[in-house]
């Protein structure tokens, strides 16, 4: 019919040059270019070409041109708060025997006895101590006249924070620094003492004194002593943060929180940590930005696609390889293989497969299946349990055929069964089997997609546009992050569409009812 | 006719034995996590059995033990008897959890269905009565963009504008947490909102494929000779399409409509599992996830027996509606 139509217009410019019964007037099509004649003039068949052209070279080309890998992870710099130290105020009393004396725990608990009921002796074993009070929070004890400790709340440190302080250091510096005195002699020496509690010996700094406990909340992080004074400032002032730049000449902020359940003082360090570049929003570099691994969207969706159309094309090739094989065969024969192959196709209609592949997706969980052989099987598996639709199709098709006059041709030409099978019924029926594969190739998408949304197919490191979508079992990222699964979903989208548009588009180009 | 189906009847038993064996195997032959990790967790408590003796005694328990034909031997003998057995995840009988949940996933599936029927049959008519027009194009598009989308991102799409954006629905589940507050009306109108958005995506999801048979099956009808004859007549378009037309695209209609009806009890499961409803889809998935072998061979033989079951109806329907046809 379209052939008549041609002829109509291009008719007028012609007839001058062809005689009225030339051959050439009439412009000669032959079936298949029919077909594509009306598939071209179906402007949703044309769109659907469209689309799966779009959605292939996105996929394929698209992972060439995309400038970074698969697997490839970004890292970035980040502002994290860390924890540094924790900060304590001394209020229990701590105990310094004097030189070659004892004083146990026994004894300093007695004291604290002594102290709460503000007592000036106590005794233990027959021997009276007596306690004799320095300065605020500084008491000494001694028995008989002799010193045996020092109890004070107030900590002498040494400068380098390691070697332990004398005694008799420690004891004159404390009494001056309760008292508020800024000279002390201990023996000959003469020590200087500044408010803020530090000790020199002639300018050289010896020790220092602080309430404060400071801990660091990593095991082998070194806090000077400059820290320590900074921080000290910062909590008399009730600062909430400070600047410090440490001996490598770092400056970094500190934030001072307040725990009041354990009565400890966090330090947490403003620190830039370098980490995985986890759900980037799109800028430049990365126009989709980057998932919950760090890497780039865009060019997971395109190798994503890449796994989803092969995986479709690679199942449908496999149902379509036995449905011709099944469906011919029992077309072809009837009888009891008929009877036996519809049977079985039967029974393959029965088995509830979207369960059934789930049920295999979890055992290959359990077994811990390597992802790359894990594609392998869904492919089969997707593929072993969609070729009866295809047998069906072609069987019906070819009871109708094998009746026609050309097969008694082909029979009486003495072809071989094969051969008539599938060289000269097959090919007829290739029409409507390429409208099921198309259509097919939609479904299975969407089936390998389904699965691995739920996780059960596609696993990381691959990326498939269903596991990209996966990540919205978070809902946090459903909400906040769309780049994550919008795309995906459209993509998805475009391609089954594409898909399906060409096979709705094909049906009618292929059916010689078709009027225009 | 009742040879037909009696033949049909028997046809059907006979593949049902074959796919419930098929089912049996596979699930006996892949590795049963569920009393592997049962086994571990047992064995880990203070003071039990090693593993290896938890493992066996499971088995035995579960009657894994016995090989792979005479389990499934035992099971076609319960499953006849009407024993199903309990469900490992559940630790209930299966038919209670079954019955608990299939009535959630019946409702739902009904109302989507009906509301399919209402959108589907007219567009799809609409459609075929103005083909190749812009209305065909627009309806079709709808259809297969219907078919094309896949479930759980339109239910996520759904989640995300009206849940999250909107806050009319809740994002999850079946009950608001004041439900227990709630008078038995309120309770009833509680679960019905919640029910929304899967229904409407239920709805979406499968009004494509309705809509696109009934349109081809009108074309077909508008193609016959009789319609050309009451268009001949010089009958108004009106009478012809839904007078002469229409009541014949109804015989595969009706046919395709009573082969889905046994479907409604299936349930949908990336549905019901994205929204939470604890429907018989949501449960079987977990409890097919877990690798709960009661409980997943009968789910799987249900919906087996379903479709057999749609299958003949149609077939049957099929006979009723077109007095042309006989089947023997």
């Amino acid at each position: 019919m379209s052939d008549k139509k041609q002829s109509k217009t291009a008719a007028p410019k012609k007839n001058e040059a062809y005689s009225l019964n030339d051959d050439r007037r009439v412009k000669v099509l032959s079936p298949g270019a029919l077909v594509a004649k009306r598939f071209f003039r179906n402007t949703l068949s044309v769109v659907g070409l469209g689309m799966i052209i779009a959605m292939f070279l996105f996929s394929f080309v698209g992972g060439f041109i995309s400038p970074y890998a698969e697997d490839e992870i970004f890292y970035t710099y980040t502002d994290m708060k860390k924890n540094y130290v924790s900060a304590t105020k001394n209020n229990v009393f701590r105990y310094q025997n004097a030189d070659a004396q004892t004083f146990n725990s026994t004894l300093q608990a007695k004291f604290q006895l002594a102290y709460n009921q503000k007592n000036n002796t106590f005794d233990h074993q027959n021997v009276t101590y007596t306690i004799e009070e320095l300065g605020t929070d500084l008491y000494a004890i001694s028995a008989d006249g002799t010193e045996l400790a020092l109890a004070y709340k107030d900590i002498v440190n040494a400068a380098d924070d390691v070697s332990p302080v004398p005694y008799a250091l420690k004891r004159a510096a404390l009494v001056a620094y309760t008292n508020g005195e800024n000279t002390f002699n201990v023996g000959a020496k003469t020590y200087a003492l500044d408010k803020d509690g530090n000790i020199f010996d002639a300018k050289t700094p010896v020790a220092y004194i602080s309430r404060f406990i400071v801990q660091a909340a990593e095991p082998g992080l070194n806090i000077t002593h400059e820290f320590k004074e900074k921080l000290e400032t910062a909590l008399d002032n009730d600062d909430s943060e400070f600047r410090y730049t440490d001996e490598s000449g770092e400056e970094a902020v500190y934030t001072l929180e307040y725990k009041p359940d354990s009565m400890t003082w966090n330090i947490m360090q403003d620190k830039s940590t370098y980490v995985k570049m986890t759900y980037a929003s799109p800028s430049k570099e990365h126009p989709l930005g980057t998932d919950a691994n760090g890497m780039d969207m865009i060019t997971r969706l395109m190798y994503g696609g890449r796994v989803s159309l092969v995986i479709g094309f690679i199942v449908v090739f496999i149902a379509a390889f036995l449905g011709i094989l099944f469906g011919g065969i029992s077309g072809y024969f009837g009888g009891w293989v008929d009877n036996l192959i519809m049977r079985i196709v039967d029974v393959f209609y029965c088995i509830p497969s979207t369960p059934l592949i789930i049920i295999l997706g979890a055992a290959m969980d359990a077994m811990q299946v390597d992802p790359k052989i894990r594609m392998l099987y869904l492919m089969l598996i997707l593929g072993f349990l969609s070729w009866p639709g295809i047998a069906r199709l072609i069987r019906g098709q070819i009871l109708s055929l094998r009746e026609q006059e050309f097969m008694t041709a082909t029979e009486a030409c003495g072809i071989s069964v094969p051969r008539r099978i599938f060289h000269h019924l097959i090919p007829n029926v290739i029409p409507q089997l390429i409208v099921i594969c198309t259509m097919d190739l939609g479904s299975t998408i969407l089936t390998e997609a389904t699965l691995s949304f739920l996780g059960l197919g596609v696993k990381f490191p691959f990326a498939s546009w269903g596991n990209i979508i996966n990540d919205v079992n978070n809902s946090f990222v459903m909400t906040n992050y769309w780049f994550i699964w919008i795309p995906a979903g459209i993509c998805l989208l475009i391609s089954v569409l594409g898909f399906n548009f060409i096979g709705d588009g094909l049906r009618d180009a292929f059916d010689p009812k078709m009027k225009r | 006719m009742r040879k037909f189906i009696l033949k049909r009847l028997a046809l059907s038993v006979l593949i049902l034995f074959c796919v419930t064996f098929i089912i049996y195997l596979i699930m006996r032959c892949l590795p049963s996590s569920f009393v592997e990790s049962r086994a571990m967790q047992l064995a880990t408590a203070p003071g039990a059995k090693p593993y290896e003796e938890w493992l066996s005694q499971l088995n035995a328990m579960y009657g894994l033990d016995k090989n792979v034909f005479l389990g499934y031997l035992g099971w076609l003998k319960d499953f006849c008897t009407g024993n199903f057995g309990d469900s490992w995840k559940y630790t209930v009988p299966v038919v209670e959890k079954f019955n608990d949940t299939v009535w959630l996933s019946f409702i739902m599936g009904t109302i989507s269905f009906f509301f399919e029927i209402i959108i589907a049959v007219p567009l799809g008519v609409i459609a075929a009565t103005k083909q190749y027009s812009r209305t065909d194009y627009a309806i079709s598009t709808f259809a297969l963009i219907g078919i094309s989308l896949p479930s759980f991102f339109f239910a996520t799409l759904l989640k995300l504008l009206f849940s999250v954006k909107l806050r009319w629905f809740d994002l999850i589940g079946i009950v608001s947490r004041d439900y227990a507050q709630l008078t038995p009306f309120g309770q009833f109108l509680d679960k019905a909102h919640h029910l929304v958005l899967p229904i409407f995506t239920l709805t979406i999801v499968s009004i494509g494929s309705l809509m696109r048979y009934v349109r081809t099956n009108m074309l077909e009808v508008l193609n016959a000779d009789y319609i050309r004859t009451a268009r001949a007549k010089g009958l108004s378009e009106r009478k012809v399409i839904y007078h002469h037309a229409f009541r014949n695209t109804l015989i595969p209609l009706v046919t395709i409509i009573g082969g889905s009806l046994p479907g409604l009890f299936s349930g949908a499961l990336i549905t019901e599992q994205l929204f939470g409803i604890p429907g018989i889809g949501y449960t079987s998935y977990y409890a097919m996830v877990i690798g709960d072998i009661p409980f997943s061979m009968f789910y799987l033989t249900f919906l087996a027996v379903l479709t057999l079951l749609g299958n003949l109806i149609s077939d049957i329907l099929y006979a009723v509606v077109d007095p042309r046809v006989r089947i023997a």
